[in-house]
């Protein structure tokens, strides 16, 4: 069985190439369809695979497919465990309900086939990412993803601001990649090998808390990039100028949770480190506190879910720094979960919200009143917002709660931590609940010529089975039947993992702390936002500078500009302009203008008299045997 | 006295001839004069090869004349039939006046 694994990631590969070339001949719904087909076989087939894992018979294989660079241990080698069936099952899975959805969402689009050729590619790169066994190929598929991101952000290619946002995206995962490479190197220069056996199972004695906290942090870094985490977070949000489809697949579900998944599987060296933990548990409570308040005061109704995904990245960053890797995990599936859901909703709204032009209405302020035209988009939306509010018994209460249950249970610098979880999740909820009301209640803001229209089957059928998992995903793992961390038992046995308090006591008292914020949260957002919009807007208006500060992100953007992008760019430019033209160029040119001098002199000796050519040829003749003769004399 | 006849004699012949050869190509300009005055070079140099080789007791100097014969021979095949060539389109033979190639 495992050495057919894989046809995993060969399934959805050999669909984009297939669809590269032939796509166009077989149509447009066909190629989405067959894009489908080949996502939901690999889940299929990963499904099968981890069945001696939910029976408990196996820990978990590794096979070898293709020895690639032996000597540093960079084989194409498939490491199929816990850890690594959970993510192949949640990619796969959401990957193939939101390639269904894409069907219905680019209808009519005339890239159609070219945008399931990257969206299968992506699949394919991400299961490369968490199905890889060693670091080698884990970086392979680490900057594929990034590639695809990039194809995938940019895929409107006529609009500047998608290019621009494609690039931005690029560009700042380059940061955080050279940071992981660094780390990569560290690695194998203590390790000799990439390979995850070679490298966990003797990190306790060849590893000094020093190297561990240096490589730690720079797999930090390299996760704060692909993970969205402050500082890297600030292509995100831009890089919802993509389709819906690919924000919910990509920018919400899968590719930023790289991050976690690497900070997971290298649990055993960031267990070594004495801060390299605490720090990571940091940036993210830093990040979710950071990016829930910019997500406050945001109009767009993708941009609200953009920082609120930064904000819940954050969430796991947090459980994965304090050696909670279950909690992450846990959240990081259930996240999946509600954050697909809500960007698929979003985007069903602004499908159905589209204008005369063509183009989908974003801007929150211009909905309202939507329940009654799209009542399944508006419930499976309702039941994503109570999810990532943390309101029980829906899925994110259960994984939220547990990750503050960890930071709780560290205790010392992890209280303060529990403390910001705890705000952000009130804040999670305010700002959920607005954007629920502001779209779906109220009275309609619509601008003329706009007919809101639920959207078709294919669209609405992923939202019902995500809605699905949403109410039910939490209870994988609760305190009562840990059948998750059960599961990932063989992930994790060597590291002693963080869990929340024991005892029915501590369980209530911290949950009912948390759902309280929640509902607090979520019932201040209704008592405000359940109102005519000058009533609102006063509110708003109340905060005076703060709103227009969260509104703006905090300006992190221009603060970036001014002291990171401008100078980069002087300096690029001087480079070009100063050195490049007149150095490197002027070195070549001077090259070719001193051939043509030299020449201009030289050919004036090339008369076309043959007898001046013999008495030239007798004369060196002459010389050189002179020569030879004085020498020898 | 009997006059004696060393290689120095030959040697000396040789040179003087080798010296008209490449005289004469200085100084003519018809092409079919020129290549009478490298056949008088190359038979120059034989005979220092035939002379040295009898000096010195062995066969390498004369057959190392066969091999110029050889060359020379094939050389007179292409030179004359270029020369041939272009006499036919320009009425003419004068090496002066082909100089179309001049930098």
């Amino acid at each position: 069985m495992s050495q057919f694994l894989w046809i995993i990631i060969a399934l959805p590969l050999a669909s984009a190439v297939f669809l590269h070339f032939a796509g166009r001949r077989i149509g447009e719904p066909r190629a989405g369809y067959l894009a489908t087909l080949s996502v939901a076989g690999s889940f299929a087939l990963a499904l099968g695979a981890a069945l001696p894992f939910f029976q408990g018979k196996s820990d978990g294989v590794t096979v070898n497919i293709w020895e690639w660079m032996p000597a540093i241990g960079a084989v194409l080698e498939i490491n199929w465990d816990p850890l690594a069936a959970l993510m192949t099952l949640i990619i796969t899975g959401v990957g193939a309900l939101i390639h269904l959805y894409a069907i219905g969402y680019m209808h009519g689009e005339a890239r159609f086939t070219r945008f399931f050729v990257y969206l299968n590619l992506f699949v394919a790169s991400m299961l490369t990412l968490v199905l890889a066994g060693n670091f080698a190929m884990l970086f392979m598929g680490w900057e594929l993803v990034g590639l695809c991101s990039f194809l995938l952000i940019s895929f409107w290619s006529t609009r500047p601001a998608a290019n621009a946002a494609g690039k931005k995206a690029f560009i700042v995962n380059r940061i955080g990649d050279f940071g992981f490479l660094v780390g990569l190197m560290l690695i194998f220069s203590t390790f000799s090998t990439l390979s995850y056996a070679g490298i966990f199972e003797r990190a306790e004695e060849v590893l000094s808390p020093g190297m561990a906290t240096a490589i730690g942090l720079l797999i930090l870094i390299g996760a704060a990039g692909k993970s969205a985490q402050i500082p890297l977070y600030v292509w995100l949000p831009d890089a919802m100028e993509g389709p819906t489809p690919v924000s919910a697949l990509i920018h919400a579900a899968t590719m930023v949770t790289a991050g976690v998944y690497v900070i997971a599987r290298s649990a055993v060296i960031f267990e070594i480190s004495p801060i390299a933990g605490p720090i990571v548990a940091t940036v993210g409570a830093a990040t979710a506190l950071w990016a829930a308040t910019i997500a406050l005061a945001q109009k767009d109704i993708k941009r609200v879910l953009a920082y609120s995904t930064i904000s819940q990245l954050g969430y796991m960053f947090l459980a994965v720094g304090a050696a909670g890797h279950v909690a992450g995990v846990f959240h990081l599936m259930t996240h999946a979960f509600f954050k697909a859901l809500l960007f698929l909703g979003a985007g069903s709204v602004i499908h159905g919200m589209a204008g005369k032009d063509g183009l989908g209405e974003q801007n929150m302020e211009k909905m309202g009143g939507l329940r009654k035209a799209m009542p399944i988009t508006a419930v499976t939306m309702l039941i994503g917002t109570i999810a990532i509010s943390g309101i029980p018994p829906l899925a994110g209460f259960w994984s939220k709660d547990e990750i503050l249950g960890v930071a709780f249970s560290r205790g010392g610098w992890f209280w303060v931590l529990w403390i910001v979880g705890l705000v952000t999740a009130l804040i999670t909820a305010f700002y959920m609940t607005r954007q629920f009301v502001l779209v779906f209640l109220g009275e309609p803001r619509w601008t003329e010529g706009v007919h809101p229209h639920e959207s078709p089957r294919t669209m609405t059928l992923p939202l019902i089975a995500l809605a699905g998992l949403s109410i039910v995903g939490g209870l994988l793992n609760t305190p009562f039947r840990t059948a998750l961390e059960h599961f990932l038992e063989p992930s994790f046995e060597l590291v002693a993992l963080t869990h929340p308090p024991e005892g029915l006591g501590m369980f209530v008292l911290l949950a009912g702390l948390s759902t309280l914020a929640g509902l607090a949260g979520a019932g201040a957002a209704f008592l405000t936002y359940n109102r005519p919009a000058e009533l609102w807007g006063r509110f708003e208006a109340a905060f005076g500078r703060t709103w227009t500060l969260w509104s703006e992100g905090y300006r992190v953007d221009d603060l970036y500009g001014a002291t990171l992008v401008k100078p980069g760019l002087r300096a690029a430019e001087d480079a070009a302009f100063r050195f490049d033209t007149p150095i490197i160029d002027g070195a070549v040119n001077g090259a070719g203008r001193l051939v043509r001098a030299a020449a201009s002199k030289g050919r004036g000796l090339q008369t076309g008299m043959v007898r001046s050519y013999g008495a030239l040829f007798a004369a060196g003749t002459v010389a050189v045997i002179g020569w030879i003769i004085w020498r020898g004399a | 006295m009997s006059l004696v006849v060393t290689a120095g004699w030959y040697m000396t012949l040789a040179a003087v001839l080798f010296a008209l050869g490449a005289l004469g190509i200085l100084i003519r300009r018809n092409a079919l004069v020129m290549f009478m005055c490298i056949e008088l070079m190359l038979n120059a140099v034989n005979l220092t090869f035939v002379a040295a080789g009898r000096a010195l007791g062995n066969l390498d100097g004369q057959l190392a004349v066969f091999f110029v014969l050889v060359v020379a021979a094939a050389e007179v095949v292409v030179g004359l039939a270029i020369i041939v060539a272009i006499f036919r389109r320009r009425q003419s033979a004068s090496v002066d006046e082909l100089s179309e190639l001049a930098g």
